[in-house]
Parts: structure tokens; sequence; C-alpha cells
């Protein structure tokens, strides 16, 4: 018979879980596995509430296991560090992100692109090598294998530095990847959430010209002069978007919605390039002739590796990017994720686990 | 009043067209503009019958002008040439593909690709710089600027090579665009058609390991035995796709008609691409996790510059590389056309012009 979560593993861990699919997180006793020779045990200090945490407690994608302990997006302490452990040592500022385990032996892993491994082990709702369940940073404390454990670097800010270990890697990695992070080029940010801003922030800071395009105009003076956006477009005035066709080198779309995805075709320059880092769940109607004229293409990006994220908190960090969140206290989270669910707010929550858990312990 | 299509320019010409979109052709008397400086007059030898014309005599994409008179994959000989042209003397055998002009000036006109010209020209059904419509090539003589004309290669058989004037181009720029030509990675071809047939060939001359996709499993002993293909997938069968998910490095979509793009999109390894040459008239839906899931990219490719489609020939001239083709004659065309509707050809029907037009 199956451990308990509390018994399944030797060290007690407190946190927040989802019990079934409305959603509603409330606190939950569990354990998690000793320290071993090569994992980084660290308190938990803030966590980052992203979208795909609320899409998975409401089992919106059909995968979810409860109870679940959501939370990707995880900062904290080191407090114990395995004896084969390299990187980092007790009382390092560390994070952990999207996953936590990978095989090893394919071309993705040997490529440093452990994110796209087969069988990649995902930070929550996953399943580890000894079969027990991943639960993730809406917790007391995480143990986490070195590969998939970053330094946070001195001086930055734990509470805003928390996002960019998803959101952050999210957009990172594509603008690298497909050559529209530089100098010269002219990209487009589609949705001004969570990701949106912050890749707004990289964008700018990697030297591209960027403009958001949003369906919100009300968006328009944060993109502008607070995010440093260059130009904002209104996706749903005909006028502007026409005006804007063909002007584009590259597209960045965050929207997780079904959207349709011709207009935003026309704004790319021939050759231009639009990349899906939103992930919505029904398929999005391809004009093909769109991609035909033009040689245009779309592509997908997802998270990045673990080598990656490093090099892009340290980007972070030597640029002074950090999400623009909102702290709140571990009881405000099912609050958190009403307004969430309704784009409301600017641009992300972060749990301030270290200060506001342990009250919540029943 | 404008001029009839007889009168509009100083040279008499004849082909076929269709009048309207039931896209039957029957005969057209029409008129071709005189020889100018940069220009190459050819008499029309053989031209190709590409799946385009088709939709175009039919009005599938809603924008034919009639009367059309198609054909894009032309090879003939020059007969006149105009004081500015040098690359090209009477006498040569020529070839002219899916464009006649561009605007030259363009970031693509300068890079050589000048299918990607916002003000293209098409071979036919588009608008000449003076307002005329253009007429393509199932008629017996074209006048074409020498920018896009290219050189017929000596070896290459004229009948056979000519659908290389598009479905070789069309096929042949994204596997050079999208880096598709490291030997022995492993392409899929979905399609064996036209263009299918013609990417096998020249993907098997690029050392790629080629399957080929098909609904159509009485095609697989020709793709293996004849075409040289390394294996063929029958995409109905779920067992066969499902063992194959995961392997392909890119893959070449030449299908047109509409079709689910999930299952080419997992036979894709991580940062595979998916490129689609063929043009459905309605939109394809494209699932999303899949290409997040994995960095999967899917990419458009229309032909090719001239610079590329001369490259293109001469590639083919040096393995030899012709289309399968069955060569009809002028008068067969619309037997022809509601063959090719029904996808019954190997691979490709070539008009003979020059043996079959008459007055």
């Amino acid at each position: 018979m199956a451990n308990s979560p509390e018994k399944e593993h030797p060290v007690k861990s407190f946190g927040w879980a989802a019990r079934d699919a409305s959603g509603h997180l409330s606190p939950f006793n569990f354990s998690r596995r000793a320290t071993g020779e090569e994992d980084v045990r660290f308190k938990v200090l803030y966590c980052g509430i992203c979208h795909s945490d609320l899409h998975n407690i409401k089992n919106e994608w059909g995968l979810s296991i409860y109870p679940m302990v959501p939370g990707h997006e995880i900062v904290g302490e080191v407090t114990e560090v395995g004896s084969k452990v390299k990187k980092v040592r007790v009382g390092d500022k560390v994070g952990v992100g999207c996953m936590v385990g990978a095989c090893h032996s394919c071309e993705s892993c040997a490529n440093n692109l452990e994110n796209y491994c087969p069988k990649v082990i995902l930070t929550y709702n996953g399943i580890y090598y000894d079969g027990t369940m991943t639960y993730g940073g809406y917790a007391d404390s995480m143990v986490a294998n070195e590969r998939y454990v970053v330094q946070i670097p001195d001086g930055m800010p734990l509470d805003a530095a928390a996002p960019l270990l998803c959101a952050g890697i999210t957009v990172y990695s594509p603008l690298k990847y497909f050559g529209l992070g530089e100098a010269g080029k002219h990209i487009g940010i589609v949705g001004l959430g969570g990701l949106g801003h912050v890749a707004v922030k990289f964008a700018k800071a990697l030297g591209s010209k960027v403009t958001v395009i949003s369906t919100s105009p009300n968006k328009k003076t944060d993109a502008l002069e607070h995010l440093g956006a260059d130009s904002f477009l209104v996706s749903r005035d005909q006028g502007e978007m026409q005006a804007a066709m063909g002007s584009f080198d590259g597209i960045i779309d965050t929207v997780s919605a079904v959207h349709p995805i011709m207009p935003l075709l026309g704004l790319l320059k021939s050759h231009g390039k639009l990349i899906m880092v939103g992930a919505p769940y029904e398929p999005l109607e391809l004009p093909v002739f769109s991609l035909i004229i033009g040689r245009k293409t779309m592509a997908g990006s997802g998270i990045g590796g673990m080598k990656e994220t490093q090099e892009m908190i340290d980007f972070a960090a030597k640029h002074n990017i950090k999400a623009d969140i909102e702290v709140i206290s571990m009881d405000y989270v099912n609050k958190a994720m009403e307004r969430l669910g309704k784009g409301d707010v600017r641009y992300r929550f972060v749990i301030d686990i270290g200060n506001t858990l342990v009250a919540t312990k029943p | 009043m404008s001029k009839s299509s007889e009168e509009e320019h100083p040279q008499k010409a004849l082909g076929w067209a269709a009048r309207d979109s039931s896209g039957t052709l029957s005969p057209f008397h029409f008129s071709r503009r005189e020889n100018g400086d940069d220009d190459v007059t050819v008499k029309i030898l053989y031209c190709g019958v590409c799946h385009s014309d088709l939709h175009t005599v039919r009005n599938d994409w809603g924008f034919t002008r009639y009367p059309v008179v198609p054909g894009h994959e032309i090879v003939g000989v020059a007969t006149k040439v105009g004081n500015n042209v040098t690359k090209f003397k009477a006498g040569d055998r020529v070839g002219v593909g899916v464009m006649v002009g561009s605007c030259k000036t363009c970031e693509c006109c300068q890079q050589d690709l000048e299918n990607y010209c916002p003000r293209v020209i098409f071979t036919y059904n588009s608008h000449n710089p003076d307002g005329t419509i253009n007429y393509g090539g199932y008629s017996d003589m074209i006048v074409v600027d020498q920018r896009y004309v290219v050189r017929f290669p000596d070896n290459l058989p004229m009948d056979a090579g000519a659908p290389l004037l598009c479905a070789g181009i069309t096929v042949y720029s994204p596997m050079k665009y999208y880096g598709m030509t490291d030997a022995g990675k492993h392409l899929g071809i979905a399609g064996l058609g036209g263009l299918g047939h013609v990417a096998v060939k020249i993907a098997k001359a690029f050392g790629l390991k080629v399957t080929v996709i098909s609904s159509s499993p009485s095609k697989e002993s020709e793709a293996i035995n004849r075409l040289g293909a390394d294996s063929f997938l029958v995409s109905s069968d779920p067992s066969k796709m499902k063992s194959a998910i995961g392997t392909m490095d890119y893959i070449i979509d030449t299908v047109s008609a509409v079709h689910p793009l999930l299952p080419l999109l997992t036979l894709l390894k991580v940062n595979g691409k998916l490129v689609t040459v063929g043009l459905p008239n309605k939109s394809l839906e494209l699932p999303i996790f899949p290409l997040v899931l994995g960095r999967k990219l899917i990419g458009g490719s229309d032909a090719g510059g001239m610079k590329e489609t001369q490259e293109m020939l001469d590639f083919c001239a040096k393995h030899n590389i012709s289309a399968d083709i069955e060569l009809i004659r002028m008068d067969d065309i619309n037997t022809a056309m509601e063959r090719l509707a029904k996808s019954d050809v190997r691979y490709r029907f070539v008009i003979d012009v020059a043996n079959s037009l008459s007055q």
C-alpha cells in the first residue's frame, strides 16, 4: 500500500495544495526525501505564481494528480548540501524553476536542453525517479538535484527574481535561439502579462526595438513609460494593425487563449518569425498562404535548459531586470488565483513564503 | 475602350485558355509584347501541368481573372534576344518558371529573392506594368525579361525537365533555406505527386534518408524501387505512424488538400522543422502544444529566386534528375486536368506544345 504524502519520505514538509479540480488551495502536510549526495536543500523564501499553476490546479490540461502543491518559480536559502555538491554552499541564495530531473542520456540532455528531454521531470505534478510525486514551491522547503538549482547573484532582490525562473527563461530562450533579441531587430510582444512584461525588459536589454501588441489600450502608458517599450499596438484597431503590417522581424506571442494568428503573420516582414510561448489548449487556425507568401515561420518554445536558465539569471542581474510583482501572503493565494484568472495583476503575484507560510499551519 | 486580348500587343500568339470557373480550356488567340532590349522571346516546346494551373483555372483561390492561359513550367528555345541581353542568344535552350517580373529594387530583389518581392509578377494571371494581364506557357511563344529566364542544361531532357521550373525549385529552395541538406539526416516527404516525387530525387542527391508519407499504400513500391526513397509510411495506419514518432529531422509537406498537421508534427524530433509548400484553400488546424513542447517549427516556402532556380537546374543536371512525366497533346489538356484532380498521374503531365498546338 502506497505511503501517504506525510509518510513517504523522511523529512517533514508543510505547504499548500489543491485537492481537486476546484483548484482551491489549503494547508497540506507532506514530506520530502533526505538530502542525497547530489542534492541541495533550501528554505523557500518566495515563490512566484505562474499562470500554469492556475491551469494545473484546475486540471485544465487534463494531467493533474491531486493533491498538488504547485509552484515552479522558487527562491530560497540553502540549508544543506550533499557531499558531492560543488555549485553552492549553505547560506547561498538559489532558485529552482520548472524541472527537477531528466534522463541525462538523450541528445537534448547532452545539449543542455533538459526541458526537451522526453523524460523530463517537472517540479510539481511529476513523477520522480523513485516513483513518488513531485511537490512544488508553495512550501516551506525544497530539495533538488544540484543540476536543477541556479545561483541567484548577490544583490538581486529575491522576490522580484522568482518569476524569472519560469517567465524569464520562457521568453529569454526564444529571443536568443531565434535571433530576435539583437540590435536592429524589431520585435513584437503579444500580451502584456507575466510573460509579456518580462519579455519587453529582456528584448530591450538585448538591443531590440520593441512594440507591445495588446487588446487592452489601458496598458499603453505602463508599456511605454514603465517597461520601456518603444511603441504600443492595439490589436483590435484595424487602422493601427494595417499601418504596422510587414514591419516586424519577429513576434513573441504569450497569449494562452485561442486567438487569430493571421493578423500577427501579416505584421511580420518577409522571412519573419512568430514564436508561440503561450500554449492554447485548442488548435489555432493556420492560414497556410500567410506562411508561404513571404516564407514566414511559426515555432514554439518551452522554458529553457538549466545552463541557459543560469545564463538568463546572470544577464538579468547584470541588466537589473526583475519582474513587476505584487507580494502576497500565503493565505491570500486563492484570492490571487481568482484575480489571475481575470488578468488582474501587474504582472506577477509572488508568495512571501518565508514570512507568511508558517502562520497558516493548523 | 480597352483593346481585345488579340490586339493589345503587336505579336500574335496562340494558346489555350479557361474562360470561366468550369476550368475547361480551349484555343485562345491573344498577343504578346514586342521583344524589348532586355527581353528574350521563347518558342515554347514543352510546358508542365502544375497543380496550381488546375487550382487557377477553377478559381479555387478566388483571384483568377478570365480568360486565363496557365502554364509556368516552360521549356523552349530562344528565338530573339534584345540589345541588352548578354546571357542568352538565339538558339539557346531556355526555361521560364513561375515569375516574369519584380520590382528589382527592394531588399528581396537585391538578395535574389524575386519570388518574395511584394510586387512580383507571376507568369500568368498577373498584371503587367502596363496594366494588361499576362498569359502563361500553354501557348506557342512568350516574351520574358532576361532576368526571369534560365539556361536549360544540355544534358537534361526538355520534356521531363520542364516540371523542374516549378516543382523542382519549390522543393529545392526550402531544402537549402531550412538547412535540410546534411547527409544522413532524415527527411519525410508528405504527399507523392508532382512536388513529392521530385523532392525524393533531390533529397536523395543531397544524401538524406528519405521517408515518403502518403495515404496511398499503392505508391509504396514505386517510391522505394523507382524513386529511391528509403522507406514509406502509410499515414492512415495508426500503428506505423506511432512507431515513427520523433524520428524525422524535417518534413516537406506537399499536400494541397486540407489535412491534419498534428500527426506530421509528432513525427518530428525535437527542434524539427515542417515546411509547407502545398497550398490548401482553407486554414489548417495547428495545435500549439507540440510546437512548444518540442521547439518545433512550421514554415512556408514559395518557389525560389532566379539565381537559385538556375542553381537548382544545374544541380539536377549534375545528378541527372528530371521529373517522371506523361507527355500529352494540347487537346488532351481537359482530360489531363480531370485526371490530375483525382491524382491520376505518375507524376506530372507535360504538354508537347510544339508538336500539338496548332492554328
